[in-house]
C-alpha cells in the first residue's frame, strides 16, 4: 500500500463524533450558561450597579462557579458533554486556567502553579492583548486625524 | 415578562455562537488553544468595527459571556483609554478592561490548586 | 541466530520463568480483572504524584514476577526497561532501590516487545543467564505530559486511545524450567506513513505492524496459519481494522487470528475509552497475564507478539511532523 492510499484509506475511514448531538449539545448547554449569565446580569443591574460592573460580576461569578465545579472534578465531566457548550463561554478560559493550576501542583507552587497557570489560556490572553494595541493604534490615528471613535 | 424574554435572547445568541465553536471543532482538528484564540481576536475585530456593541444591547449576557465578549471588552478599553488618555492608552486600555476576570481567574486557580487533587474520573 | 538483517532465531532455550502484571483500578475493572497479579486502588497508589506511582507500579510488578521466578534481585544479570515519560523516569525511579544492572530502552508503547527481544539476544550470547524485562505507563502522568490537565474539560476524538495504567515484567532465563520459549523475533524499522493526527495513533502504527509481521513472515516462510495468535500491542479498534486492511493487500489474511491489547484490555463499550487501550503498560500486562496464563497452560502454543510504538514527541507534533512509529516482534512458542 503507497502512502498516500494509505492516507486516503485513513481519512475516509476515520470515525468523527456523532455531528448531530454535539452540535445539539453545544447549542443547549452554551445557551444555558449565558441565559444564567443574563439571569445574573439582570439581578445585578437591579442592585444598581452600572452596565459595566454588572457585567464584570457575571463574569466573575461564572468562573468562580467553574473554579469550584473544576476543582471538585465535575467540570470535565459536563464538558465532555457540552464541548464548545462550555468551552466557548469564560467558563472554558476558567476551566483551562484552574485545571492547569491544579495539575501542576506537584511540581510546586512557584515553578509548577506559577509557572503553568497559563499553560493553555496563555495565548488567549497574549494575542487578545496584541489584537488590542492594534486596534488602539488604529483608534489613536483616527483621533490624530481628526475622526471620531 | 421583559425579564424572560431577555432570558431567552442570551440562550439563542450564546448557544448560536458556542455552535460556531463546535462546528470548527468537529471539521477542523484545531487544537482548543487556536479556537480560543480566534475567538478572542474576533470578538477585539468585531468590537473595534462596532458591530458588538448593538449585539451586546440586544442581548446582554448572551453576547458578553462568550470568549468573543471577553475580545469586545479589550477592544472597548482600549477605545475608551485612547479617547481619555491618547497614546498611552493604547497599551494601558485592553488590561485595564479585562483586569477583573484575569485576577479573578488567577486567584481562583490558586486557591483551587490549595485545596484540591486532580483526579483521573 | 541472525536469519536476516533485524531478523533473529534463538537457538538457545530462553525460557519465560516468570511473569507478572500490575493495573490500576480502571483496568482492574475490564474484562481480564481476575488475571492480574495485583490491581492497585485509587490513581496514585498511595504516592505523591502519579509519577511516582507509575514508578511504584513498575517496581511492584519487577519483584513479583522474581517471586514467580523463584529468583532474587541479586541473581539478575540484566534488567531492561522503558517507559513512556521524560527520560524514562517511571523506570528509572522504579529499579532504583533493586539494584541490578540497568538498560535503559525507549521505544514508546513498543517497549515490552523490544525488551523482551533485547534481553533474548543478550541471553543466546551466553553471558548472561537470567534478565528481566519491564515495562509501565500511567494514564494521568502520560496525559499530563502529552495532552492536558486532567480536570481540562475537553472532547476526546472518537479515534483516540486511553494510555493504560498498568505495568508488565518477564523473567527470561536460559534453559527450560518452564514450557514458554522465546523462539524468535524482529527488530522493527522506523516506519512514517505521514499520518499528523495525534488522536489517531492506532492509523499511525498500523503500517509499522505490517511492515514487522510482513518481514517476519517473509524471512521465516510463515503464514498466519502457523500461529495461534497474532497478538499486536495497541493498534486499537482504527489501527487494528488498517493493519487488517494492509495485510489483506499484501496477501495475507489475519483476521482469524489477529487481536489486539488495546482491544482487550477495556470493554470498549462499557468503559468509554473510544478506539480502545494504548500505552507501554498495555501491551506489557496483557501479555503477562492473560497471553502467558494461557500459554502456561497450553491453551496457546504458538503466539507471535508485536507491541506498537508511536515515536513522535510533543515537540515534534506542535512543530507540523507526522508520526514515526515502529514495531518489534517476538515469536513465543510453548515447546523447545
Amino acid at each position: 500500500m503507497k502512502k498516500e492510499e494509505y492516507l486516503k484509506y485513513v481519512e475516509e475511514t476515520t470515525k468523527r463524533a456523532d455531528v448531530k448531538k454535539t452540535f445539539l449539545f453545544s447549542f443547549l448547554f452554551g445557551g444555558l450558561i449565558c441565559a444564567l449569565g443574563e439571569a445574573l446580569r439582570l439581578f445585578f443591574l437591579n442592585f444598581s450597579l452600572n452596565e459595566k460592573d454588572a457585567s464584570a460580576c457575571v463574569s466573575c461569578f461564572l468562573i468562580i462557579l467553574t473554579a469550584i465545579l473544576t476543582g471538585l472534578g465535575l467540570f470535565h465531566k459536563i464538558a465532555k458533554i457540552a464541548g464548545a457548550g462550555t468551552f466557548v463561554p469564560i467558563t472554558g478560559f476558567a476551566n483551562s486556567v484552574i485545571s492547569s493550576a491544579l495539575e501542576f501542583k506537584t511540581e510546586g507552587f512557584i515553578l509548577g502553579v506559577g509557572a503553568k497557570i497559563f499553560v493553555i489560556a496563555g495565548p488567549v490572553i497574549v494575542y487578545g492583548t496584541a489584537a488590542s494595541i492594534i486596534c488602539g493604534l488604529v483608534f489613536y490615528f483616527i483621533t490624530l486625524l481628526g475622526g471620531t471613535i | 415578562m421583559e425579564f424572560l424574554v431577555s432570558l431567552i435572547k442570551a440562550f439563542v445568541v450564546g448557544g448560536l455562537i458556542c455552535l460556531i465553536g463546535q462546528i470548527i471543532l468537529n471539521k477542523t482538528s484545531f487544537p482548543p488553544a487556536k479556537i480560543l484564540v480566534g475567538f478572542v481576536v474576533a470578538g477585539v475585530i468585531l468590537g473595534a468595527v462596532g458591530v458588538y456593541r448593538p449585539l451586546l444591547k440586544f442581548c446582554g449576557a448572551g453576547a458578553a459571556v462568550p470568549l468573543t465578549g471577553f475580545g469586545n471588552l479589550l477592544s472597548e478599553g482600549v477605545k475608551e483609554a485612547v479617547k481619555k488618555e491618547g497614546f498611552l492608552g493604547i497599551f494601558k486600555g485592553g488590561f485595564s478592561a479585562c483586569a477583573v476576570g484575569i485576577s479573578v481567574t488567577i486567584v481562583f486557580g490558586l486557591i483551587i490548586a490549595l485545596i484540591f487533587k486532580p483526579k483521573r474520573k | 541466530m541472525k536469519i536476516k538483517r533485524g531478523v533473529f532465531h534463538f537457538k538457545t532455550p530462553i525460557c519465560v520463568s516468570g511473569y507478572s502484571a500490575v493495573v490500576g483500578e480502571m483496568e482492574g475493572e475490564g474484562p481480564l480483572k481476575d488475571e492480574f497479579d495485583r490491581v492497585l486502588k485509587g490513581d496514585m497508589f498511595g504516592e505523591k504524584s502519579f509519577e511516582k506511582a507509575e514508578s511504584k507500579m513498575q517496581q511492584i510488578a519487577v519483584i513479583k514476577a522474581m517471586q514467580k521466578a523463584n529468583i532474587t534481585a541479586d541473581e539478575v544479570d540484566l534488567i531492561f526497561a522503558g517507559d513512556l515519560l521524560n527520560q524514562c523516569i517511571g523506570t528509572s525511579y522504579g529499579l532504583r532501590e533493586l539494584k541490578i544492572p540497568f538498560v535503559g530502552l525507549y521505544g514508546a508503547c513498543s517497549t515490552m516487545a523490544e525488551s523482551i527481544l533485547v534481553a533474548a539476544i543478550f541471553l543466546e550470547s551466553s553471558h548472561v543467564k537470567k534478565t528481566v524485562s519491564v515495562t509501565s505507563s500511567h494514564f494521568c502522568a502520560a496525559e499530563r505530559q502529552f495532552r492536558f490537565p486532567l480536570e481540562y474539560g475537553g472532547q476526546r476524538a472518537l479515534t483516540s486511545q486511553w494510555t493504560a495504567t498498568a505495568a508488565g515484567a518477564v523473567v527470561l532465563e536460559e534453559g527450560e524450567k518452564t514450557k514458554i520459549f522465546v523462539k524468535a523475533g524482529c527488530v522493527g524499522k522506523i516506519i512514517d506513513f505521514g499520518v499528523k493526527d495525534i488522536n489517531n495513533m492506532g492509523a499511525a502504527m498500523a503500517p509499522a505492524a505490517a511492515d514487522t509481521i510482513l518481514r517476519f513472515f517473509k524471512e521465516t516462510s510463515t503464514t498466519p496459519k502457523d500461529f495461534d495468535l497474532i497478538l499486536t500491542g495497541d493498534l486499537g479498534e482504527v489501527g487494528s481494522k488498517a493493519l487488517n486492511k494492509i495485510m489483506q493487500e499484501e496477501g495475507f489474511n489475519l483476521k482469524e487470528k489477529h487481536n489486539d491489547c488495546g482491544l482487550m484490555l477495556f470493554d470498549l463499550k462499557e468503559q468509554d475509552v473510544h478506539s480502545g487501550a494504548s500505552g507501554p503498560g498495555c501491551s506489557a500486562s496483557v501479555l503477562c497475564s492473560h497471553i502467558l496464563k494461557k500459554m502456561h497452560f497450553g491453551e496457546l502454543k504458538n503466539v507471535l507478539f508485536i507491541a506498537t510504538g508511536a515515536l513522535m514527541s510533543t515537540t515534534s507534533n506542535q512543530q507540523g511532523e507526522s508520526i514515526p512509529a515502529v514495531a518489534h516482534l517476538v515469536h513465543l512458542k510453548g515447546e523447545v
